[in-house]
C-alpha cells in the first residue's frame, strides 16, 4: 500500500516554503555577511593568541586589574545610564501621550539621535566647560563660587550618554504606553482608583514587559559607548571603558586576537544582563494590553 | 469614597452641555431620574449619549450645566469620587488580572478586607453566573463571559448608579438576546439605579422602564416604552422607532386629533401628533407593517413597485411614488416588478406631524 504522492513543492508549502521565502535570501545573506561571519572570525580570533595556549587572552584579560577592571567601569556608566533615562522617560511619556503636538515633540526628541555622539560631545565639551554657559551662569547667579568640573571625568559621559539615550528609551515607552487601552484606566478610574494606584495596578504591569524590552536596548547601547567616553571622560581612569580596552588592543598593541577576546567578553557580559532581565520578564504577564475581545 | 446607595432618591442632570472646539456635542440635557430606574438614553450614533454617560461618569467634564445626586453637586467630583459603576462597550478588563481580581479591583481600592472581598465576589460571579471561571484571564474567555465580568465588576460595589455603554453591541445576535435578559434580571434582583446607552431601538424597548430619545445632542422625547412606540413627539423619533414610511403632503382638514392629509392626489387620514391646520405642509409617517395593498379605487398612496422580498409569513415590498419618495409595505402575495398598486394603512396608525413654519 502506497501513499499517494504529494508534489515538493506543495509539500514544502505545507511547512510555509514557497516562492515568496526567496525573498528572505537578501536578508539572510546580509546577516551572513556582516555578522555571523565577522563573529565566528572574531571567535576563532580570540582562541587563537599571539603567545600562549587556547586561552591566553582570556586569562590575561581576566588577571590584569586594568583590563578586567573595565567590565566594572562600563557596567558603572552604562547600568545607571539606563536606569536613569526610564525613570525620566515613564513620567514624560505619559504627559506626552495626553498632548495634541505629540509629533513636534518626538520630532524634536529624534533630533538627538541623528545628530550622533561626537556632535554632542562637542557641544557638552563648549557647554558644561570651565568657561561654558552652565558654570558662568551658576556662577553669575552666585550658586557656586568656582567652576563645577563636568568634563573629563564620570560625569561627563555620564551626561552625554543620557543626552543621547534619552531619545530612543523614551519613543520606545511612548509607543508601548500608546499600546496600553485608555478604557483600562478609565475603568480603573470607576472602579475608585487613584492616579497613583492606576498607575501600580494596572499600567505599569501593563507596560513592564515592554520597560524590559527597552531596558535591554538601552543598555546595549550605553554598553557599548565609546566616543564620548574618550572625548568627555578620562579614557585613562574613571571611564575607561571596555571598548578602549579593545580598541587599545587592536590599534595600539596591534594584537587583534586580544581584541577579539575583548569584544567577545563585552558581547558575553551584555548578553548575561540581557538574558537576566529578559528571564524576569518571563515571569510577567505579556499577553495584549487591551481590554477588549483580542 | 462610596456614596451610600440607600440614601439617594434622585440622580438629576440640569443643563449639561458640552462643546468639543467649534461642535456642540450635547446642548442643555436636563433630566430627573429616580433610584431603581431603569433609563435607556436611546439615538444615533453621534447623538450625544455617549457623551452624557462619560459625563455622568466622570470621565469627561461638562462645558455646561450640572449634576446632582439628590442635593449633592457630583459634577466637580473626578470619577474614582463618585463610585459610580461602568460597563464599557469594550468590556475594559484588566488583561493582567484574574477574572477575580478584575472583579474583585473595586472592593480592593475602597480598602475592604480580604475576606469579605472574597465573599462578595463570590457572590457577584455567582449572580451573573461564572462560577468555575474565575481563575481564568479574560483573554480565556468568550466574549459573553467577558461581558459578565465586566458587569459583575461593576455592580460588586453595589454602586448608586450603574451605567452601561452599549455593553451589548459586540456580541452575536443569540448571546445578545440571552444577556439582554440577565441585563434586566441583575438590574431586578439589585433593585439597581441604570443608565443604558443603545443605538438599538429594540433593546431600549424591551429593557427599560424609561426611554430617552437622544439626537444632535438634544434631548427629543422622553418616556415609557409604550408611549414611544405608538405616540412619538415628532417626525425624527417616529422614523427611529420604526415609522420608515415618511410622505410629504398638505394637510387638508383637521377633526379632533384625526388630520386628512393630501398626498400626490389621494388623501391620508391619521393621527395629529402636533398642532396642525389645514393648508400647512405636513409628513405623514408609517410603519411598513401597517401598509398594505388595497383594491384599486380605495383612497390611498399610488406607486410603482420595484421588488418584494419573501419573509416567511408574507412579503416586504419595495415601491416609489411618483415623486420619487421610497415605500416599504407588507404584502400577502408577490407582486411583479413595475406594477402599480395603491397602498393604504388603518387612519389609527399613521401618524401626522405639521412641518415647522
Amino acid at each position: 500500500m502506497s501513499a499517494p504522492t504529494i508534489p515538493l513543492s506543495q509539500r514544502l508549502a505545507a511547512r510555509g516554503l514557497d516562492g515568496l521565502t526567496l525573498l528572505v535570501l537578501p536578508a539572510v545573506l546580509f546577516l551572513l555577511l556582516l555578522f555571523i561571519y565577522p563573529f565566528f572570525y572574531g571567535l576563532f580570533l580570540s582562541f587563537n593568541p599571539k603567545a600562549g595556549g587556547t586561552f591566553a587572552n582570556y586569562s590575561r584579560f581576566f588577571s590584569d586589574s586594568f583590563l578586567y577592571g573595565t567590565i566594572a567601569t562600563t557596567l558603572w556608566l552604562a547600568l545607571p545610564v539606563t536606569v536613569l533615562t526610564l525613570v525620566m522617560a515613564v513620567p514624560i511619556a505619559f504627559r506626552v501621550r495626553l498632548m495634541k503636538h505629540q509629533r513636534l515633540l518626538t520630532t524634536i526628541l529624534v533630533i538627538p539621535i541623528t545628530l550622533g555622539t561626537v556632535l554632542v560631545a562637542q557641544g557638552l565639551l563648549n557647554y558644561l566647560g570651565p568657561q561654558g554657559w552652565f558654570n558662568r551662569t551658576l556662577l553669575t547667579l552666585g550658586l557656586i563660587s568656582t567652576p563645577v568640573k563636568l568634563l573629563h571625568n564620570y560625569w561627563g559621559v555620564m551626561i552625554s550618554l543620557v543626552i543621547t539615550g534619552f531619545p530612543f528609551t523614551f519613543l520606545l515607552t511612548l509607543s508601548y504606553l500608546s499600546g496600553v487601552d485608555p478604557a483600562l484606566e478609565q475603568a480603573g478610574a470607576t472602579l475608585g482608583a487613584g492616579p497613583w494606584q492606576r498607575f501600580k495596578h494596572i499600567l505599569l504591569p501593563l507596560l513592564l514587559p515592554g520597560l524590559a524590552i527597552t531596558f535591554c536596548l538601552s543598555f546595549v547601547q550605553a554598553f557599548s559607548v565609546f566616543p564620548s567616553a574618550v572625548l568627555l571622560g578620562a579614557p585613562a581612569g574613571p571611564t575607561r571603558v571596555i571598548s578602549i580596552a579593545a580598541y587599545q588592543a587592536a590599534f595600539e598593541e596591534y594584537d587583534y586576537s586580544m581584541a577579539s577576546a575583548v569584544a567577545m567578553i563585552m558581547g558575553l557580559v551584555q548578553l548575561a544582563i540581557v538574558v537576566a532581565v529578559l528571564a524576569a520578564r518571563g515571569l510577567l504577564y505579556r499577553g495584549p494590553a487591551g481590554g477588549g475581545k483580542g | 469614597m462610596t456614596i451610600n446607595a440607600a440614601s439617594f432618591r434622585e440622580l438629576r442632570l440640569d443643563g449639561l452641555s458640552r462643546d468639543f472646539g467649534t461642535h456642540n456635542a450635547l446642548k442643555n440635557v436636563s433630566l430627573t431620574i429616580g433610584k431603581g430606574e431603569f433609563i435607556a438614553l436611546l439615538g444615533p450614533s453621534g447623538c450625544g449619549k455617549s457623551t452624557t454617560l462619560n459625563i455622568i461618569a466622570g470621565l469627561l467634564p461638562a462645558t455646561g450645566g450640572g449634576i446632582w445626586l439628590d442635593d449633592k453637586r457630583i459634577d466637580p467630583l473626578r470619577p474614582e469620587e463618585r463610585g459610580f459603576g461602568m460597563v464599557f462597550q469594550n468590556y475594559a478588563l484588566f488583561p493582567h488580572m484574574s477574572v477575580n481580581k478584575n472583579i474583585g479591583f473595586g472592593l480592593k481600592m475602597r480598602g475592604v478586607p480580604k475576606a469579605e472581598i472574597d465573599r462578595r465576589v463570590g457572590e457577584a460571579a455567582a449572580l451573573v453566573r461564572l462560577q468555575g471561571q474565575t481563575e481564568k484571564l479574560p483573554g480565556q474567555l468568550s466574549g459573553g463571559q467577558q461581558q459578565r465580568v465586566a458587569i459583575a465588576r461593576a455592580i460588586v460595589v453595589e454602586p448608586p448608579l450603574v451605567l452601561m455603554d452599549e455593553p451589548l453591541s459586540n456580541l452575536d445576535a443569540k448571546l445578545r438576546l440571552e444577556m439582554r435578559a440577565e441585563i434586566r434580571r441583575i438590574h431586578n434582583t439589585l433593585g439597581a439605579t441604570t443608565i443604558y446607552v443603545t443605538h438599538d431601538q429594540e433593546e431600549a424597548l424591551s429593557l427599560a422602564d424609561r426611554i430617552v430619545v437622544m439626537r444632535d445632542g438634544e434631548v427629543r422625547q422622553v418616556g415609557v416604552p409604550e408611549d414611544l412606540f405608538s405616540r412619538p413627539d415628532h417626525l425624527d423619533v417616529a422614523e427611529f422607532m420604526g415609522f420608515r414610511n415618511k410622505v410629504a403632503g398638505r394637510v387638508a382638514s383637521v377633526e379632533g386629533e384625526r388630520a386628512t392629509v393630501a398626498v400626490d392626489g389621494a388623501s391620508i387620514v391619521g393621527r395629529s401628533r402636533n398642532a396642525v391646520a389645514p393648508g400647512v405642509a405636513a409628513h405623514v409617517a408609517i410603519r411598513p407593517e401597517d401598509l398594505h395593498p388595497v383594491a384599486e379605487g380605495v383612497p390611498g398612496l399610488k406607486a410603482q413597485v420595484i421588488s418584494t422580498e419573501f419573509r416567511g409569513r408574507e412579503f416586504v415590498g419595495f415601491a416609489r411614488m411618483a415623486d420619487g419618495t421610497d415605500l416599504s409595505f407588507l404584502a400577502h402575495d408577490r407582486i411583479a416588478a413595475g406594477a402599480q398598486v395603491t397602498l393604504a394603512a388603518e387612519p389609527d396608525r399613521v401618524l401626522v406631524y405639521g412641518d415647522k413654519v
